[in-house]
């Protein structure tokens, strides 16, 4: 599979990464290199090797129903880039 | 005496705290002292806490004039990777994007080590994100390799590393994903350890690859190395993946025998093509040190090794896309000046935020995560990490241990593969498919080639630290490798 | 509606379960008004925090699975990342299930016309609500200067119940909605309250020509914010689909609001966006794994269920059909009801009192039970003292409001106004005599044989003692004085 400088423009897009054009010939060009060397993988046959998303297994950990009241609730507030009252404001949404 | 504290191990300066030779203060003021003479050519910190480390070290001053026992890294100065969340001080991940933040909680980590009275120096330079394997990537600046500064310290714990063998702090905190601990300890001569994924909390570190990161230690020798393990390793509620079994006492590995290791596997894939002449003859002679000491040496292959690389830069970069979503201008970090409605924010913050390395591996995440390309890049790479498990399981059947060069080459020039992501990602090529399976690994100082370090890395089973700390310490009482220093 | 289409709808329901702490992080999940006062750095996706899992949402999922009858519930169930970025959202990623969820196939029971239905339920999935976003300058997103977001819901669990697409009229789609909210009621798991938010419903909508196998193209009917706006936007909806077609045009894939005000559904967007949420298993969440022995404790903690409950009360308590299904719609009236009768035997009379006057003034104030002054002890002593004689039915009606509005007992407000019931006989003669003296006409006409005139005997006398006078008394007493 090649990547083409519009595919490259639509992943930006998923990733809401702003690109310039030299950012995106040259991304171009390296994720061509990158996933051809990453095509060596389609060289093993894994149809019935089951996925590892876990490298040691685990299952069913839980917390209880407990609610905690949180000590740096303003903390978490000063980050934001711009906050009015006690809400983080965001600029308008078009369409 | 005060004049050398800064050289001094954990375990030596333990001995001086027990003893009431040397405060707490005392030392930390040592260490500050080092920063300020060497700091500026090596690089390695992003922050210093000097005047809370000074009220700190005081408490413990205090708490320890009239304790009868005290803890083993009571008063002891650390210094932390810039992605591990310390409540109230700055905490970058050498991004531009987080310049400003300053994390409202601790990492679990950060609290095991304060809790049991160590001292926080500041924090540590690294490549962004923990993209990297040189420190290179740093928004703000290199860091440079403390036995030749025009080389790299390795990555992204280059910080950790360079602090540690430039004795700007007894031993630091590093995070692995893909070797991100035991290659810069490799390329700075210096005791670096990947523990079994689950070991250490992941609770405060900021994501890189979720399923692969892991907090380790860098240390001075195996000794220090066992006695922070102790420390840092655990069950957290806080990180459903943590594993929830006993930590043994690690320094109880600390013999100088192989004990119950009767066999020592050597990875035949990782002394083959790519592997630099010297680093192959370094792990030849610790191959006739470990038969020295009594075990039968038995080369393994490891098949699915060659897969291990693609394997991992497909799945690291998949969900690195996915924790990085969250730097986006509305809750925290940067918000770019050029925000006149939403999505130019979105677009407009991540592009100023975020430097190439960064940009590139979201790029091939969101690509690899994206509709039609699932299965044949992010389900096929999760098959494969089941193959590179195989691979271990079958071996540590065979042999206790595993051993193998930490890295192909010794430290790199700083610029020499900036522009070559592919020839960067290759210098992690035997430490990568560690973290695929979730197995532990060390890397341990085990030769010196054109004045720098070589490393020896050991690999052992599933939550087998004590095996391999068992079998470093044993090849350190032997070579005494890491008692080189570099001079400054 | 035309018989030319075939309607097909399927509803996707976003439930909010009731448990104390949200779905991974110990934030509370009653949160006031003030926006930001219930987040921490987990829900807020602070860099470097993980989730946890509250054991709490894994039971009430498992507990409405039994109940909807899902055929898999029992083994392994997986989280997943949702991406997409908006500001809701704080890690631009909504943690959700996806191809494992944690139970599949099961159905539920409506009644259509008088005779049961099945309607199918494709899956139940768990899943994080998001934040909440205030447009400031318009009401709109478009227009709007700016927006305020607020984490608060961030982090509260939701469980998803997704249908088959076996509903086949708006009226239909209501009455799974209905029952779908009382049985989440009855379990205890969520509020099912539309209008507050606690039950969401979006609804997937096509008509297709009546005979044809394929599926139409379907709109999204996305906001609706109770069962009557869900029947009336579901018609407005059908309706305009059928004029498309009808005038040669196609239905378009969309997302669409009802408008209330004006009574049709307009377009969300006017081009949906092609999504690409890229999931994948959430790293840092391990399988969740259902077994039998977590089944079978689920099964222990479910009570009653409203079907079996109205058939109860109709075979066992010999309710009428309409009254059973009244109190069980409200699983508090049923409560209340319950309790009533562990003191009492008088379900009928109990259950006219709660179908009659009670719900009468709760509809009217707009609360539940739960939130007016009477108790279930409060209304068998006012039953009682019907049945002493010591007050009659009016004068009760009139005490049972004052039962739901004070702390008064019924025995004490009795007594303050004075309206207790004439049962003394003499005394009830007494009246009666003057009555009678008063319409000498109506007792001749008695006499003569115009029985109505009883009737209007016995109005006067109880007009006489401000409707105190024991009924029963006062028609017996003026039997034996005009037959005299
Ligand atoms: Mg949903
Ligand atoms: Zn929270």
């Amino acid at each position: 599979m090649t990547i083409s400088k519009k595919d490259v423009e639509h992943v930006a897009k998923l990733a809401r990464l702003g690109l310039s054009e030299e950012e995106k010939e040259k991304l171009t060009q390296q994720l061509n290199d990158i996933l051809k060397y990453a095509e060596q993988i389609n060289q093993l046959d894994t149809d019935k090797v089951p996925p590892t998303s876990h490298s040691i297994p685990m299952q069913n950990v839980f917390r209880e129903d407990e609610a905690k009241p949180c000590r740096n609730t303003a903390d978490i507030l000063a980050n934001g880039p711009q906050t009015q009252e006690t809400t983080f404001r965001v600029p308008k949404m078009l369409e | 005496m005060s004049d050398k504290l800064y050289t001094k191990t954990v375990h030596e300066l333990h001995q001086l705290m027990k003893t009431k030779k040397v405060s707490s203060v005392e030392l930390v003021t040592a260490i500050y002292e080092r920063i300020e003479q060497v700091d500026d050519k090596v690089k390695a910190y992003l922050t210093l806490t000097k005047a809370a480390a000074l009220i700190e070290a005081q408490k413990v001053d205090k708490r320890i004039a009239d304790a009868k026992e005290i803890g083993p890294l009571e008063g002891i100065p650390v210094a932390i990777k810039d992605n591990m969340c310390t409540e109230g001080v700055k905490t970058t991940c050498a991004s531009k994007i987080l310049a400003n933040y300053i994390p409202p909680y601790n990492a679990t980590a950060v609290t095991e080590l304060e809790d049991d009275g160590a001292i926080i120096l500041g924090k540590l330079n690294m490549d962004e994100f923990a993209m990297g394997s040189s420190c290179e990537n740093s928004a703000f600046f290199p860091t440079h390799n403390p036995w030749n500064l025009k080389t790299v310290p390795g990555g992204s714990s280059g910080g950790s590393a360079a602090a540690v063998a430039a004795d700007e702090a007894p031993f630091a905190l590093g995070s692995d994903t893909g070797g991100s601990i035991r290659q810069p300890a490799s390329f700075c001569g210096v005791v670096g350890m990947k523990p079994t994924y689950g070991r250490v909390s992941r609770y405060g570190l900021v994501a890189f690859a979720s399923s692969l990161d892991q907090i380790g230690p860098l240390a001075k020798d195996v000794t220090d190395t066992a006695i922070i393990m102790n420390v840092i390793c655990g069950y957290d509620p806080y990180d459903s993946t943590s594993i929830d079994k006993k930590v043994p006492d690690h320094t109880k590995a600390l013999t100088g025998k192989l004990d119950e290791i009767k066999t020592v596997g050597v990875v035949k894939e990782l002394l083959g093509k790519g592997i630099s002449p010297e680093v192959k003859k370094s792990i030849e002679e610790a191959i006739k040190v470990y038969e020295k000491l009594g075990a039968k040496i038995k080369m393994i292959s490891m098949p699915s090794f060659e897969y291990a690389l693609s394997c991992y830069y497909l799945v690291a970069t998949a969900e690195a896309s996915s924790n990085l979503a969250r730097y986006d201008g509305v809750k925290f970090g940067l918000r770019s000046a050029d925000s006149p409605d939403l999505l130019s924010m979105y677009y407009n913050t991540r592009r100023e935020g975020f430097g190439p390395e960064v940009k590139r591996r979201i790029m091939l995440g969101t690509y690899a995560l994206s509709s039609g390309y699932y299965d044949a890049y992010y389900l096929k790479a999760q098959k494969i990490r089941t193959l590179i498990k195989r691979d271990f399981e079958a071996a540590f059947k065979e042999v206790d241990v595993l051993i193998s060069p930490t890295t192909p080459t010794v430290a790199f020039n700083i610029g020499e593969k900036s522009d070559d992501p592919l020839s960067m990602y290759l210098s992690d090529i035997a430490t990568i498919p560690i973290n695929l399976a979730g197995i532990p690994a060390i890397s341990i100082p085990c030769g010196l080639a054109k004045g720098l370090p070589i490393g020896l890395q050991i690999m052992g089973n599933v939550l087998e630290e004590e095996k391999i700390i068992k079998a470093a310490y044993a090849f350190e009482q032997k070579t005494k490798w890491h008692k080189e220093r570099p001079k400054l | 509606m035309s018989k030319k289409y075939e309607i097909v709808i399927g509803l996707e329901i976003h439930a909010q379960l009731s448990t104390d702490s949200k779905i991974f992080c110990a934030c509370s999940t009653k949160f006031g008004n003030e926006p930001n006062s219930n987040i921490c750095p987990i829900c807020t996706g602070q860099p470097g925090v993980l989730p946890t899992l509250n054991k709490k949402v894994v039971e009430f999922a498992v507990k409405t699975s039994i109940a909807l009858n899902m055929k898999k519930i029992k083994g392994e169930s997986i989280f997943s990342r949702k991406q997409y970025f908006y500001p809701d959202l704080p890690k631009d990623f909504q943690v959700s299930q996806y191809d494992k969820p944690l139970a599949e196939h099961g159905e539920i029971e409506i009644e259509v016309d008088h005779s049961p239905k099945k309607i199918g339920i494709t899956r139940i999935h768990l899943e994080e609500d998001a934040g909440k976003l205030v447009h400031v300058g318009s009401d709109r997103i478009t227009g709007s200067d700016f927006s305020l977001v607020d984490f608060n819901r961030t982090g509260v669990p939701l469980m998803e119940i997704v249908s088959e697409p076996d509903i086949r009229s708006p009226e239909e789609a209501k009455l799974y909605v209905q029952e779908l909210a009382a049985i989440l009621s009855y379990l205890g798991v969520c509020d099912a309250k539309m209008e507050e938010g606690s039950l969401r419903c979006d609804a997937n909508i096509s008509i297709r020509p009546v005979g044809q196998k394929e599926f139409g193209t379907r709109t999204e009917l996305k906001n609706v914010n109770s069962t009557k706006a869900l029947k009336d936007g579901l018609t407005a909806e059908v309706e305009r689909q059928i004029e498309a077609l009808e005038s040669g045009e196609k239905i378009i894939q969309e997302t669409r609001h009802y408008d209330e005000k004006t009574g049709k559904t307009i377009a969300l967007r006017s081009k949906e966006e092609a999504h690409d949420y890229r999931y994948f298993p959430e790293p840092d969440l391990v399988p969740l794994v259902i077994s039998d022995a977590m089944i079978a404790e689920a099964r222990k903690d479910i009570g009653e269920l409203p079907q079996a409950k109205i058939k109860r009360y109709v075979e066992k308590l010999n309710l009428s059909a309409e009254a059973a299904d009244t109190i069980v719609a409200g699983k508090d009236l049923a409560e209340f009801f319950e309790k009533c009768l562990k003191s009492s035997d008088k379900a009928a009379e109990l259950s006219n009192w709660i179908i009659g006057s009670v719900t009468a003034y709760l509809n009217e104030k707009k609360i539940g039970i739960g939130q007016s002054k009477l108790t279930p002890k409060k209304l068998v002593a006012m039953l009682n003292l019907i049945e002493k004689g010591t007050i009659s039915k009016k004068i009760a009606k009139d005490v049972i409001v004052q039962l739901l509005e004070t702390e008064k007992s019924a025995e004490e407000i009795v007594k303050a106004s004075g309206t207790t019931q004439i049962s003394d006989e003499s005394e009830i003669e007494k009246i009666i005599d003057e009555v009678l003296a008063k319409n000498a006409k109506s007792v001749a006409d008695y006499k003569a044989g115009k029985i109505t005139a009883m009737g209007f005997l016995v109005g006067q006398t109880m007009k006489a003692t401000k409707g105190r006078a024991n009924p029963g008394l006062v028609n017996q007493l003026l039997q034996k004085k005009l037959s005299a």
